[in-house]
């Protein structure tokens, strides 16, 4: 009864990593004739699936192994052990069909051709993608449309500013409508407004066609905006999947319930499903960590005291992150010793 | 193959880049066909002293030059940048070549095409041609189709040399200025009849960097010719094979050039 | 001087490679010359094996010393706009620089002139001088024949000042001087009318000269008289620089550099 549900699990797994890894060796000239050699892992160990549909965000500090895992997705580099599936092909040995199939995005490097004006990339795109020229039309129009490039179409790659090429370097990721969209740090260095816009077109795009998004990213609010599920990296490990709220619970970090008295009050240290974090102005303002429910919280204050005002501070996502990170930190050096 | 269009677009695109500064390129044009004037003075300047070169006259060592650099000329103007492979590893750019759904080498020898090449290449065949009619053959089918063939195995010889240089460059990044010394110094070899270097050397430049097959060789083919080093004297009909078992060669060194920087991590 | 000396000891790599460029050449040039003589009873142009050789291996191993490539760092100077600080410093410009480039030229000794010549030396024999003065000569000579290279050199540079693309000019002047100053073939190769055009030019100075007395071409008397000429010409070569530079500063100056 489960099989046929199995197999049509697996065939939608867009990405496969099962305890993919890959080392470095690292030499170093010690003295004058030695020569010392290190193996740095920068994935180690790593295992987690993409669904087909799905948007994962792939969060960690820097040198935790993201851009090294997202090279190994899309063919550029061999891991050392593991196994690794993309669409089902294997990324080194099926490289050419794999580059059908995806649309990759890196920050830091660009896809267009530097001295030529944006259109012809595009139109050099469709060519390499043997897109039938409707087609290609239509969808440049919709990312014309949607990013609002249009103005810069003919202007020279190397001429744009960063946030410009950047929806250049999307629309040219998106261009063969790709089963899987790979971003590697695409709002590093952007402009509020243009990182709002990148997140407003993918969310929109996946929206519309249903495309799998992995996305790496240091900025939190990316993936808040964007993603179903979270895969925390550290030291090229694993040490948190699942959504963006479990998160913060794993993390520990409470959400803050601020209340302001009309009058000085005592610290309300036995208000029921709440801790008492501090006291402000003499009693005036006093901040409680919700345990429980904050409608029962807030309902147990304002009978024991007049509530001027309330506010409640979710976690800040970057302290839930720091937080893991130091959390793995510490497991890490604590198994070291 | 539908990909053939392909790489028609992206060599227009590289080309783009090229020739827009019109004035420089037609300077380069110029400068490539006079370095090649170079070569040219050296054979006549030798040929003023002397009335032959390891048994052969001026006009049939000028037809060694003209195949050799015809040859040399094109496959340089195609993939003489090969072994530049790790300038684009340093910039960044050669990651982008992976992500698309094209062969490697294609797409480099299409960005990088040296038009300027083009002054060198077209005063050759012109010298080809002019040598050829200046030496009134026996002409016969065969000789015919050696005439044809013998530039485009050139081409291929030295298309080899490049793309194995850039292979190498892959493994030992350094080793470029040697992979170039031996290449270009092929080239000036194969200007030559083989017979002026020692044995060993010249057995060298024959079997194992096949310069011989791109110029000499099919000269002699052409001439009707014995070698005086001793040769068979079908060998050097066999030069369009060599040429081909050259390329193949270069081919492999280029792939696993390319799988050790997939493997290593660039 | 002790900067350029320097600065070119840093690249060591690039010189050994640079060495083996030298020899394969080498190697193939003394090969074709070898045939020539073999074709022609056993010298041509006055040259035997043992000369030929000769000329052959010292010449690969003053290329790198005289610098017959292309060369621009005096460019790239006028071009940046550095130039000022070099106008800034006591002495001249064009002496700076002339010291600078005989520190190059003294480093690239050590390994791009030994190297060469010592493997081919080795594998295709060398003649031995038969007089004392040879040796003199031939150091007093090649030591020259770096000034005049540079005099050629920095004044085609200093065409920076007035043409914004200076690379075809460059490229000219490298062919020009690299068939003139017996690089390709020894000038006594070619034929008589372009042997005298040769000589009405700086060009033998920088190389043909140093190479006839390794090889002993010609007699005590004659070689002093052509020292004096390489002596002539880099005197000139370096006032017309001078001259020139200044008026390319002036006008840089007028324009506001």
């Amino acid at each position: 009864m489960s099989e046929p549900g199995s197999t049509q699990r697996e065939r939608e797994m867009i990405v496969e990593i099962e305890d993919l890894s890959r080392h470095f060796v690292v030499r170093r000239s010690v003295g004058r004739l030695r020569r010392e050699k290190r193996v740095v892992r920068a994935v180690d160990g790593i295992s987690f699936t993409v669904g087909k549909g799905e948007c994962v965000g792939y969060i960690g500090a820097n040198g935790a192994g993201k851009s090294t895992t997202i090279k190994m997705l899309t063919g550029i580099l061999v891991p050392t052990s593991g196994r690794v599936r993309v669409c089902g092909l294997e990324p080194v040995r099926q490289r050419r069909e794999l580059a059908r199939r995806i649309g990759v995005v890196f920050g830091q490097r660009s896809q267009l051709w530097w001295d030529l004006p944006l259109a012809e990339s595009f139109r050099l795109l469709a060519a390499i993608h043997r897109l039938p020229a409707e087609r290609a039309a239509a969808r440049l129009e919709r990312c014309v449309e949607l990013l609002d490039i249009g103005p810069f179409l003919d202007t020279p790659v190397r001429q744009l500013s960063l946030g410009q090429r950047m929806r250049g370097e999307v629309t040219a990721a998106l261009l063969h409508s790709p089963e899987l969209l790979l971003l590697d740090e695409p709002t590093v260095g952007l402009d509020i407004v243009s990182k709002e816009a990148l997140r407003a077109f993918l969310s929109a795009e996946r929206a519309e066609t249903g495309t799998t998004i992995l996305l790496t990213t240091h900025d939190l609010p990316d993936i808040e905006r964007l993603s179903d599920r979270v895969v925390v990296v550290d030291g090229g490990r694993v040490v948190h999947t699942g959504t963006l709220s479990g998160l913060a619970a794993e993390a520990g970090v409470d959400r803050v319930l601020t209340v302001e008295l009309t009058a000085p009050a005592e610290p309300l240290g036995d208000v029921p499903g709440t801790r008492l974090l501090s006291v402000e102005a003499g009693g005036l303002r006093q901040h409680l960590a919700l345990t429980g429910s904050a409608a029962a919280a807030v309902a147990a204050v304002s009978a024991r005291t007049e509530l001027r005002d309330l506010t409640i501070a979710e976690p800040d996502i970057e302290d839930v992150v720091a937080r893991l990170y130091r959390r793995a930190a510490a497991t890490r050096s604590s198994t070291v010793d | 193959m539908a990909d053939t269009r392909v790489y028609a677009a992206l060599l227009r695109a590289g080309m783009a880049g090229q020739a827009t500064y019109r004035a420089s390129f037609a300077v380069e044009l110029v400068g490539t066909a006079m370095g090649m004037g170079l070569d040219f003075v050296e054979i006549f300047a030798v040929f003023h002293q002397v009335p032959s070169i390891a048994g052969l006259s001026f006009v049939e060592v000028v037809l060694v030059f003209a195949i050799a650099s015809t040859g040399f000329a094109t496959a340089d103007l195609l993939v003489g940048q090969s072994d530049a492979v790790i300038r684009h590893v340093r910039d960044g750019t050669f990651d982008v070549v992976l992500l698309r759904p094209l062969s490697v080498l294609g797409q480099l020898a299409a960005a990088d095409v040296q038009l300027r090449r083009l002054g060198r290449v077209s005063v050759s065949l012109l010298l080809l041609v002019v040598v050829l009619v200046r030496l009134d053959l026996d002409w016969t089918p065969a000789r015919a189709a050696m005439a044809v063939l013998a530039p485009i195995a050139a081409t291929l010889v030295f298309g080899a040399l490049f793309v194995a240089a850039g292979g190498i460059a892959f493994w030992v990044v350094d080793a470029t200025e040697v992979t170039s010394a031996l290449t270009y110094g092929s080239a000036y070899l194969a200007q030559w009849p083989t017979g002026v270097l020692t044995p060993v050397l010249a057995r060298f430049f024959t079997f194992v960097i096949p310069a011989a097959f791109t110029g000499y060789l099919p000269a002699l083919a052409l001439l009707g010719k014995p070698d005086p080093t001793g040769l068979p004297d079908w060998l050097p009909w066999a030069s369009p094979l060599a040429a081909v078992a050259t390329a193949v060669a270069a081919g492999l060194v280029w792939r696993s050039g390319v799988r050790h920087y997939v493997g290593a991590g660039g | 001087m002790r900067a350029g000396f320097r600065r070119y000891a840093i690249y060591r790599r690039a010189t050994l490679a640079g060495a083996f460029t030298n020899t394969v050449f080498g190697v193939i040039r003394v090969s074709i010359f070898f045939a020539a003589a073999d074709a022609s009873g056993g010298s041509v142009a006055g040259y035997d094996r043992a000369a030929l050789s000769t000329y052959t291996w010292v010449g690969q191993g003053l290329i790198a010393v005289v610098w017959l490539f292309a060369w621009t760092p005096v460019t790239l100077r006028v071009r940046s706009g550095d130039v000022a600080i070099d106008l800034g410093r006591p002495v001249h410009p064009i002496a700076a620089w002339l010291a600078e480039d005989i520190g190059r030229a003294g480093q690239a000794c050590l390994i791009r002139f030994i190297g060469p010549l010592l493997v081919g030396g080795l594998l295709y024999g060398l003649q031995v001088p038969t007089r004392w003065t040879t040796l003199p000569l031939f150091l007093l000579s090649a030591a020259l024949a770096v000034v005049v290279s540079f005099g050629g050199r920095v004044l085609v540079s200093l065409i920076a000042f007035w043409l914004v693309d200076v690379r075809g000019v460059l490229t000219l002047y490298v062919l020009t001087s690299n068939v003139l100053c017996g690089l390709l073939v020894p000038v006594h190769f070619l034929p008589g009318w372009a042997q005298a055009f040769a000589y009405a030019t700086p060009f033998p100075s920088m190389l043909q000269v140093p190479l006839d007395m390794a090889t002993e071409r010609y007699g005590d008397a004659e070689s002093v008289a052509l020292l004096a000429m390489q002596v002539g010409w880099a005197a000139v070569l370096l006032a017309v620089a001078v001259r020139v530079f200044d008026r390319g500063t002036r006008k840089l100056v007028l324009q506001g550099g």
